[in-house]
């Protein structure tokens, strides 16, 4: 027989509308009192809403994401914790997860983006890496919208803010820009981090009677959700009592990172987990929850920021840069000792118990008591209707006009938003910390950190292309994982392992829950068919406004190794008289292409199919070429095609090419170089014959265009442009139009 | 006892702070806004009650910590 | 040559300077923390880049104020080198190593990127194996790093020949076209008046491996080995 709860003082009585607003529905809502036996208290109830959230219980997408491959020998922990973690050789393991904080950043673009990046670090470090690199993908509107220019500088102040004080460089990502996503941007940030492969920490509690261990800042009422508890009934001064944004302080989050490091370095922790989206809730619960053990948290004892808080606030509070540990009986004083020299809170705020229920208490009273195997058990899952899309007609190359003039499309291109220069961006980042950046961002299909301690390079991407999975979501699904796997492979590295960060619109909507399952799909096909398991992910749904719902932008981030970075190539010509080798074979894939787009302003037609086999031995002939030191520069094929990869090629190195359509090509001109055909590299090597040679020996086909040198980048017949003419062109769009206001 | 402590940038010491906040208020259409400074507002408690002692303290505070007399000017002002 | 590397909290380029002085010298430096009022003699002391105590109130003002940096102003009194980068130059700066102040960037954002630096003098302790003249390329990684000075100040500062680097052009041309900041006079780096303290707010330590940001920074490391060794 359970103890029942003490109300608090002014406790609002719970209505269907205090249910409502806690986001359960009458069915859920059921499921609580039938797991608790009674009404629930408001502290009760707000567990209830959090564990069982959308963001927490992944109860829409669950079903789904069982779909995808999580397994390879070299993956130490899949998905199900804080973070995946991948054996990279030499004791060292790979620790890496991107997450989504897309509603905050609309709302407040600083601090949204920048709590998005200390949260995912400390998914990183709480399991006892030290982050070593950051990459995000970023989602903006039309940048004739009100708000874009607003939200990009914020968001990229933020990212900067946050990562530059932590000291962590951020070295890779993508920016993108679409009318779909005017009401709903997408932040998605992603972190690797370095840890011995023997001294991983998770998050599963053990040791009956072991502390509960609270560090980091006070908690304040940041980001409390629901409305209720920031209505004036439940205390006397209502007015200052109203939710606030998340507010990040990265220089005590840095504090954090060191004293968790030191303290890692003892063998005080028994495990340890960090305090994100719910806070003390969901970090406590699943501490509890994969232990299979019980806790008893006194509320009273967390360190407070400010005067009144409640036990209700206290338990959804996500005041930022905490973690909760489970300490070895004995070590308290050790720890303690530790986080007050880098002049943190700790705290002992509980211990564990054998009793599977969650006790809160207050000042003496128990005014929590939660049966923790039903809250998971009996977790929503929803298995929603849905609605696959169809695969659109494809679209001829007949079907789509050539450009009126070649040099005038080019530059078009090259300072569209999607393809201009981020520089304006990146040089608000710090990527160089650590000296370890063996490739600056621009320079380079993957981002290249040299792995401390030894020769190894880690290679880390973000790709995805919204208007495929738009177009036919199984297809990007599926070209998203093998571009990701192409990036990795086009500096020389070994694609290892994926995070998926799934952000769709509203799932009670057939035809978005279809685009979710279209997308699993095609990604579950590519990892499989690539040995390049999900080991980490995070969903965002519910991104749309008044209706309209984003692109379905599954953005995969990935990681892979390469050996000895010395091998490592960039996609830089920097020398005269290289060839230039087309491998892959070019059919003039138009549909969804970004020249359809741009130039004729058409989203239709089929996506280009991806042929996993093809990607394959494509890649790893690639690969192998690097490895033998005879490709000087490399470059996969996506966006804009051909040309546009030899011009960014061109661009990064400052030297020019010549080339020509090869002898006999049947394929219109347009379609041969804007086409957005997949499995195709661009590389730069001494011999273009034996380069073509060892491809047609590998069954790869392969042709020499043409040979790098001089001042401009000229395809015979079609264009000439000199280098500063497209380097202006690549570089004014971004910072022209940040600064358009002054 | 309260003090309030304003900092402010020295006449002729460059703020490019102050004149972005300007620009964007005439954006917005405040056209009469000219010339803008930012400065630090700085609230502190203190447990004296004697105004002479906080004052000469706290002038040592400024010149300590709270200001860089290189650059910045500063005035205290104190409640009770 | 021994050296001690200063590890306030916020600091996050000691690693990186650390990692630097060993691949030159071969030598670990000692790492000291904050609140050590004494530390094994050295015969460098760094002060690196970073954001400590978040670079709240002004960049460095707190750190200025630390145990450390009351042994650190003895020591340098006796005239024992100190070099202090980016963060470390504000931090020397607040603590009266160094004339001037570092203020919030011109264009008011973080910046990153390679600078070119002109090296004004190689009568230095870490200028050394540099030549007069001689221009360098190094990151730059602050969002505070205008330097400014009061007229006087600078008058004094050109007169002793105490300004150690200045932006510039690829090609050596100080016009401002080089300047990340908006210093004053294109300043990147100063010395006192002894040149045994220089601060700049470029990061050498950044540029000593080929494949990792180029090696023009190598030749500092170098030149305080040779002349302290």
């Amino acid at each position: 027989m359970t103890i029942p709860p003490v109300r608090l003082p002014n406790e609002p009585v719970i209505t269907p509308q205090v249910v409502a607003e806690h986001g359960l529905s009458p069915d859920e809502y059921q499921r609580v009192l039938a797991i608790m036996g009674r009404t629930p208290t408001m502290v009760e109830l707000g567990i209830f809403s959090a564990m069982w959230s959308e963001h927490c219980s992944y109860k829409s997408s669950k079903v789904w994401l069982k779909k995808l491959p999580t397994k390879a020998p070299w993956v130490i922990q899949g998905p199900g914790e804080n973070a995946g973690v991948i054996d990279i050789g030499d004791g060292q393991a790979a620790i890496f997860k991107m997450e989504s904080h897309n509603h905050p950043s609309y709302i407040e673009p600083y601090q949204g983006a920048a709590t998005g990046v200390g949260g995912i670090l400390r998914d990183v470090f709480t399991m006892g890496a030290r982050p070593v690199a950051n990459l995000n993908a970023l989602r903006f509107g039309d940048p004739a919208h009100p708000k874009t220019r607003h939200l990009v500088s914020g968001v990229v102040a933020g990212i900067g803010g946050y990562g530059n004080c932590m000291g962590i460089p951020t070295v890779g990502g993508e920016t993108n820009f679409h009318p779909a996503y005017n009401g709903n941007i997408l932040v998605n940030a992603m972190t690797v981090g370095i840890a011995p492969s023997n001294r991983i920490f998770y998050a599963a509690a053990a040791g009956v009677g072991n502390p509960l261990v609270y560090v980091g800042s006070k908690t304040g009422r940041d980001g409390i959700h629901g409305a209720t508890m920031a209505s004036t009934e439940f205390s006397e001064d209502s007015e200052e009592k109203r939710p606030t944004v998340q507010v990040g302080d990265p220089f005590v989050e840095k504090l954090l990172l060191e004293a968790c490091l030191e303290l890692m370095a003892t063998d005080a922790i028994v495990a340890i987990q960090d305090m994100g989206a719910a806070g003390l809730t969901s970090s406590s619960f699943e501490m509890a929850a994969k232990g299979g053990l019980g806790l008893i948290v006194e509320l009273d004892k967390v360190p407070m920021r400010e005067t009144g808080m409640n036990p209700y606030e206290l338990m959804l509070s996500e005041s930022q840069e905490r973690m909760l540990i489970v300490l070895k009986p004995g070590r308290e004083a050790l720890a303690r000792s530790i986080f007050e020299k880098w002049e943190l809170d700790f705290a002992v705020i509980g211990h564990l118990t054998d009793t599977e229920r969650m006790v809160l208490s207050w000042h003496g009273d128990i005014v929590g008591n939660i049966p923790i195997p039903p809250l998971v058990t009996e977790a929503p899952v929803y298995e929603r209707p849905w609605t696959l899309t169809p695969l659109p007609p494809v679209l001829a190359a007949s079907d789509v006009p050539a450009p009126a003039g070649w040099n005038a499309s080019l530059i078009a291109l090259m300072s569209c938003p999607d393809l201009a220069s981020k520089a304006w961006i990146w040089h608000q980042y710090d990527h160089l910390i650590m000296g370890n950046t063996a490739i600056r961002p621009q320079d380079g299909d993957a981002a290249l950190v040299r792995v401390p301690g030894g020769h190894k390079g880690l290679a880390m991407t973000s790709d995805c292309t919204p208007r495929y999975v738009q177009a036919h979501p199984e297809t990007g699904g599926r070209q998203a994982v093998a571009e990701a796997w192409r990036n990795i492979t086009a500096v020389g590295a070994r694609p290892l392992a994926v995070t998926d960060n799934m952000n769709f619109g509203n799932p009670q909507k057939p035809e978005i829950m279809g685009q979710f399952a279209g997308a699993i799909l095609g990604m579950a096909d590519a990892c499989r068919a690539l040995d390049f398991p999900v080991v980490s992910g995070n969903v965002s749904l519910y991104n749309e406004t008044e209706g309209k719902p984003i692109l379905p932008t599954p953005t995969i981030g990935a990681v892979g190794v390469i050996d000895d970075i010395a091998f490592a190539v960039s996609s830089r010509i920097t020398t005269d008289g290289l060839a230039m080798v087309l491998i892959g074979e070019t059919t003039g894939w138009l549909g969804q292409s970004l020249y359809l787009r741009e130039a004729c302003g058409r989203e239709d037609g089929a996506p280009p199919p991806v042929d996993l086999a093809v990607e394959r031995r494509n890649g790893d002939f690639v690969r192998s070429q690097i490895a033998n030191r005879r490709i000087v520069a490399c470059h996969d094929l996506s966006d804009g095609g051909l040309l546009v990869a030899l011009a960014e090629m061109c661009l990064a190195g400052g030297t020019g090419a010549e080339v020509a359509l090869p002898a006999g090509n049947a394929v219109p001109s347009h379609a041969f170089l804007y086409g957005e055909d997949q499995a195709r590299y661009l590389i730069a090597c001494n011999s273009g014959e034996e380069m073509v040679q060892a491809a047609q020996a590998a069954g790869v086909p392969a042709t020499v265009l043409g040979y790098s040198g001089g001042g401009s980048l000229t395809v015979k017949g079609l264009l000439s442009l000199t280098l500063s003419e497209l380097r202006a062109a690549h570089e004014a769009w971004l910072p022209d139009y940040m600064n358009a206001t002054e | 006892m309260k003090a309030r402590v304003h900092v402010t940038l020295k006449n002729g010491v460059l703020d490019p702070q102050g004149k972005a906040i300007g620009h964007s208020l005439n954006r917005l259409g405040f056209a009469e806004v000219g010339d803008v400074r930012q400065g630090k507002f700085i609230e502190l408690e203190l447990a004296e009650t004697d105004t002479a002692k906080a004052r000469a303290r706290l002038d040592e505070m400024c010149r300590k910590l709270l200001a860089n007399t290189v650059i910045e000017n500063y005035s205290i002002e104190l409640v009770s | 040559m021994k050296s001690a590397v200063l590890v306030f909290p916020g600091s996050n380029r000691e690693v990186d300077v650390a990692q630097a002085i060993e691949l030159v010298t071969g030598r670990k430096p000692q790492m000291v923390w904050h609140g050590d009022g004494d530390f094994e003699k050295a015969d460098l002391i760094v002060v690196p880049g970073g954001f400590s105590y978040g670079d709240y109130l002004r960049c460095g003002a707190m750190a200025a104020q630390s145990p450390v940096m009351a042994e650190v102003k003895r020591r340098a009194s006796q005239g024992v080198p100190v070099l202090a980068i980016c963060n470390g130059f504000q931090i020397v700066t607040e603590a009266g190593l160094l004339p001037g102040t570092l203020m919030r960037n011109a264009h008011l954002k973080f910046v990153c990127r390679d600078v070119h630096l002109k090296v004004e003098t190689s009568q230095s302790l870490f200028t050394n194996r540099y030549q007069a003249g001689q221009v360098i390329r190094v990151p730059v990684a602050h969002a505070e790093g205008n330097y400014f000075a009061s007229e006087d100040m600078l008058k004094q500062l050109e007169d002793r020949g105490q300004v150690a680097f200045r932006y510039c052009a690829p090609d050596g041309t100080v016009d401002g076209s080089g300047n990340p900041n908006g210093s004053i006079r294109d300043i990147a780096g100063v010395f006192n008046e002894t040149k045994t303290v220089m601060g700049l707010m470029p990061h050498p330590e950044n540029a000593v491996e080929p494949m990792f940001g180029g090696c023009d920074g190598r030749a500092l490391f170098e030149g305080l080995v040779d002349a302290l060794s």
